[in-house]
């Protein structure tokens, strides 16, 4: 089989030139919807990290591991369910599937990072694609931020089945998304576009009760 | 609260997340263009419907998307066990007690060994 692996692969950067004004999955919410400011009485904080790159790994965790760490100096999360980030916290690699991992990376680096990938993979028989422009990360932070994913998910998010970097896919609000947890009070939800007004008008209906806020 | 353990996540999730699809362990017949009309019907077509033990594929649609095999307990509907694709059942209608780990574990290593051996060729 490995003879049918194509040598070859089309890669172009799909971040649009800086003078093409690029708007976040929420600016449409933000717009419609609103944001309520961030008070003293907030006990949750809702932040948007927009356009951040998103690339999704697949193949044999033995190849990708190596070829990542050569890369990005960390490796794969081998076990289910859980998290890997960089020293600087930036960069993030999540387990998504027995073959499939999800690599998160600051803005405009997922360009070059895909190339290098794909260079030190050779020819193995892997599929790398960015789904950069298809979803988005929101962080929850604060005291109540676990009584709000209560209120939404069926997943357990008690500390003792969650703990700091877990990271799952499930079902949040009928919609689903992947759930994860870098930080003691901070928790990330990394969902798709086309749910994202959806998810960000539950959230704010959810954590109404604690006086969300919305940083900018 | 409904559960069902993935194999592959390796742990109970909500049954909101699964998709039931169908009998598992439907084997493709080696060579469809030899097989008769009746043969490939009932491939295609005919399913059991046992009462008590019945053996199922899942899919766990939110969350790894990987299928996975189910044995259930049509009357109780009690889940018995999951497993991954490619193993063997613990609980079966011959067996409806369990057999010992330590013999399905063993016949589980074996096919394993027998998939790598067959997937040699991909560099994985």
């Amino acid at each position: 089989m490995s003879e049918q692996t194509a040598t070859w692969f089309n890669l172009y950067d799909a971040r649009p030139e800086a003078e093409v004004p690029a708007e976040s999955p929420l600016a449409w919410s933000y717009h419609r919807t609103g944001r309520p400011a961030v008070s003293q009485k907030s006990r949750v904080v809702l932040r948007e990290r927009a356009m951040l790159g998103h690339l999704i790994l697949r193949g044999g965790a033995i190849v990708l591991d190596e070829a990542v760490r050569q890369v990005l100096g960390f490796g794969l999360p081998g076990r289910p369910n859980t998290l890997t980030h960089d020293d600087g916290g930036e960069r993030s690699i999540q387990w998504l599937s027995p073959d499939e991992w999800l690599v998160i990376v600051p803005g405009g680096e997922e360009f070059v990072l895909e190339g290098r990938l794909r260079e030190a993979l050779g020819d193995a028989h892997y599929a790398i694609v960015n789904v950069s422009g298809g979803q988005t990360l929101i962080e929850i932070e604060g005291e109540m931020a676990r009584e709000l994913l209560m209120k939404s998910t069926p997943y357990d998010v008690h500390p003792d089945a969650f703990p700091v970097g877990k990271g799952v896919t499930t079902v949040f609000a009928k919609a689903n998304l992947i759930l994860r947890r870098p930080g003691e009070e901070r928790w990330e939800l990394v969902l798709r576009r086309s749910f994202a007004d959806y998810c960000y008008r539950w959230i704010l209906d959810a954590g109404a009760a604690y006086t969300i806020g919305v940083e900018s | 609260m409904f559960l069902i353990y993935c194999p592959y996540c390796e742990e109970h999730r909500e049954e909101e997340e699964f998709h039931p699809k169908g009998q598992a362990h439907i084997a493709r017949p080696a060579d469809p263009e030899a097989c008769s009309d009746k043969e490939w019907g009932d491939y295609l077509f005919f399913r059991d419907n046992p009462r008590g033990i019945h053996h199922e594929l899942w899919v766990h649609a939110v969350g790894c998307r990987k299928f996975f095999n189910v044995t259930r307990n049509t009357v109780s509907y009690e889940i018995l066990e999951s497993y991954r694709v490619g193993e063997q059942p613990r609980f079966t209608a011959e067996h409806p007690e369990g057999r010992p780990v330590e013999t399905v574990a063993a016949e589980n290593v074996t096919a394993k060994a027998e998939v790598v051996e067959r997937q040699e060729g991909v560099k994985a």
